[in-house]
């Protein structure tokens, strides 16, 4: 009998050396005249110990390596790796009791490096398409009952009730609607829509479809950044093997229902995460942001009802079909219901994914699972909720995890991802490149933020070479002013957040810029 | 020194033929074009916009409007750096300056000797892991400025050896 070895397929991994670690097994077991046979799970979204990897002990359990490089491999095998042994630096034991792991609270990312991503075999034994099989039994009122009573908020950024989206497309009367999946996942330090489509890429397939299901829905759609490659590759394998097991496509196992899905490549535009810009690009238009209304619920894709739900929205639908949306209801505080992944980046020394109920601190999160700046420096500031949300200082790391907690507070909790950088940073030169950033991306329809945008950069520029300080923060602070409540869409209007956010909180980095720097405004 | 870009006109016809009429065909098609001849040629606007009957500026609104479409032919090698917080976090920022410098180019500029192109990109995803790069398909994590180098290195010898 071979023994199984486990080394996600994960672009995390990948980028530290998987490959290499998956070949050098390989050789090196044939040499050895060892019988092992390579599994490519997904990855459980430890990014700080990959390539981990796991060997199968035979009776249920995985003893953990990790990070394994290439060199590694030898001496891991010599130290009895694949007998389980602990015996060598890297062993981390037995893999659920990773602290980091174990003190999660895994809903949405309860299979993620238990099983092969694209088998269809793994996913079933390991409750895959149980919620299917019951959304199939039932109504589509009371498919859209259970995700209310889930209280399940949007994940993309808005916190828009998921279930209240869905009862609108239910209502309208058409003769074709489409679910969009939102997978741009544009927002820098966030990585969790990536983990589930290359880790549980079926979880989002069944998603989608129950989301069919629910408001008569035939054909979907994921719009996918054209930076995931391999995100790219795992989710038409995976849409291949669900429509070879006939779970997708026509006659979905013997149930007279039908669902077609198909990804569509971005094109590195920011932008086109924001829903009405993403429709238009999946037309084939410029990434234009639409006035609403109308809504895309009602006139959407080619016009059509269209559900728009980010990639962890829709991956939370089928746990909450098989468990009933009261055991995810059950999760989190307040009006922000069940949990988030989520994902801790930068300056952070052990940086992953952590799926808990809403609820923990901030302070938690970097202190407790991050352990704190990966440069050894201390922590200064910790962007939250990507490119357009705040900066926060040390004062707000008490915050509750949680949409309203953060709102009332001047912060956005967005898609979850957490940004950590330590004292060395000038937050003069963030507070510049959120401006730069959004003169990239802005998709040029309003005025504030195109033109807005661009004076933000120029202005930032004087404060930092000293010119007229006072009166150009105050400039600042009015073109802030300006975009907030002139803009279209949160593209302008959120970018002063970092920027505003940043001159609040650390006032010398902008005086001391202004101070110490002659002209020496990064070009 | 200008080289007059070749460009496969019947391969773009055929990526034509068998994706335009797909709904929202215009960016399936682009890519296509794009993944088979490095870019999208200038002179193939036109057939597209046929294709399709959408007018020439219309096509061409969409080929400028995306970062990932370019309308001459990269170097040999796309290199991509993330610009990104959580990158900038890492210390990206000076393996720009070190990229830049290294290969003579800003971004995106080619090198003279044509191997590689440099371009910024926003995020790859392997943010717990940056500084981040992109090679064609493949991601890497954690890379300095002796990865880079060792990386160019790789790049430009690889060619080498097709001799
Ligand atoms: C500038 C901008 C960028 C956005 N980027 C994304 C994105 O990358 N992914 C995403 O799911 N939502 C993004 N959104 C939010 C979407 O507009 C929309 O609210 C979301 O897709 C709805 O799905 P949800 O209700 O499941 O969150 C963005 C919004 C704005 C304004
Ligand atoms: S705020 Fe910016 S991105 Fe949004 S619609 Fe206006 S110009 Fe476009
Ligand atoms: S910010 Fe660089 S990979 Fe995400």
């Amino acid at each position: 009998m071979s023994i199984k070895v486990y080394v996600p397929r994960d672009t995390t991994t990948q980028a530290l050396g998987g490959e290499y670690v998956v070949s050098r097994l390989q050789a090196e077991a044939a040499s050895r005249g060892l019988d092992i046979e390579i599994v490519r799970n997904g990855s459980r979204g430890l990014c700080w110990l990959e390539p981990l990897v796991e060997v199968d002990t035979g009776n249920g359990g995985r003893a953990a390596y990790g990070p394994v490089s290439p060199g590694d491999v030898s001496a891991l095998l010599d130290a009895g790796m694949l007998d389980a042994s602990t015996d060598h630096p890297l062993a981390l034991g037995e893999v659920t009791e990773i602290p980091y792991l174990k003190n999660q609270q895994r809903l949405t990312f309860a299979r993620a490096g238990v099983t092969d991503a694209v088998s269809i075999t793994d996913y079933r034994q390991h409750g895959g398409f149980d919620g299917l099989e019951k959304a199939l039994q039932m109504s589509a009122q009371a498919i859209v009952d259970d995700v209310k009573t889930s209280g399940l908020r949007g994940r993309g950024g808005a916190a828009f009730p998921t279930g209240i989206k869905w009862q609108t497309v239910l209502g309208c009367d058409a003769d074709q609607k489409y679910i969009v999946c939102n997978a741009d996942e544009g927002d820098s330090g966030t990585f969790a829509d990536r983990l589930v489509m290359e880790a549980d890429p079926l979880m989002l397939i069944e998603g989608m479809i129950i989301a069919g299901l629910a408001v008569g829905a035939d054909q979907g759609y994921i719009y996918l950044r054209e930076e995931y490659p391999l995100a790219h590759q795992i989710l038409n394998e995976a849409i291949a093997n669900a429509t070879e097991a006939n779970w997708l496509g026509d006659n979905i196992q013997g149930s007279g229902c039908n669902f077609q899905l198909e990804v569509r490549l971005g094109a590195a535009a920011y932008i086109c995460g924001e829903e009405t810009s993403l429709l238009n690009s999946l037309e084939g238009k410029r990434g234009l942001v639409r006035a609403k209304p109308p809504l895309p619920a009602i006139e959407g894709l080619f016009g059509k009802p269209t559900i728009v739900n980010n990639v962890l929205s829709l991956a939370a639908v089928p746990y909450i079909l098989a468990n009933g949306g009261q055991s995810y209801a059950d999760y989190g505080m307040g009006r922000s219901r069940g949990t988030l992944p989520f994902q801790l980046a930068g300056n952070i020394e052990r940086g992953g994914m952590v799926e808990l109920a809403f609820g923990p601190t901030l302070r938690e999160l970097i202190e407790t699972f991050g352990n704190g700046s990966a440069s050894g420096r201390p922590l200064k500031a910790i962007q939250v909720g990507g490119p357009l949300g705040a900066y926060l200082p040390e004062s707000q790391w008490d915050l509750p995890l949680d949409y309203e907690a953060f709102s009332a507070d001047g912060a956005v909790l967005g898609h979850g991802g957490v940004v950590a950088f330590d004292d060395t940073v000038d937050m003069s030169e963030q507070a510049r490149f959120s401006m730069e950033f959004c003169v990239a991306e802005s998709c040029g329809k309003c005025t504030p933020c195109r033109i807005g945008s661009t004076r933000g950069v120029e202005v930032i520029d004087k404060i930092r070479a000293g010119q007229n300080t006072a009166a150009n923060l105050e400039l600042l602070d009015d073109l802030c002013d300006t975009m907030i409540y002139g803009s279209l869409c949160a593209m302008g209007g959120m970018t002063p957040f970092p920027v505003q956010s940043a001159v609040k909180h650390f006032p010398d980095d902008f005086i001391k810029a202004a101070t110490t720097t002659d002209g020496g405004a990064s070009a | 020194m200008t080289v007059t870009p070749q460009w496969d006109r019947t391969a773009v016809q055929q990526i034509l033929e068998s994706l335009q009429h797909t709904p929202g065909a215009l960016l399936p098609i682009l890519h296509a074009i794009q993944d088979s001849q490095g870019y999208i040629p200038p002179e193939s606007i036109q057939m597209i916009a046929d294709a399709l009957q959408q007018t020439r500026a219309e096509v061409h609104g969409v080929v400028t409007f995306y970062h990932h479409f370019r309308l001459s032919p990269p170097g040999k090698h796309v290199v991509q750096i993330c610009r990104a917080e959580a990158c900038q976090a890492r210390g990206v920022r000076a393996l720009e300056a070190h990229a830049k410098n290294t290969l003579g180019v800003d971004y995106h500029g080619t090198t003279a000797d044509r191997e590689i192109t440099l371009e910024p990109v926003y995020c790859l995803g392997n943010c717990a892991c940056g500084p981040s790069i992109r090679v064609g398909e493949q991601i890497m994590g954690r890379v300095d400025a002796e990865r880079f180098d060792a990386l160019v290195e790789e790049l430009t010898t690889a060619t080498l050896e097709l001799k």
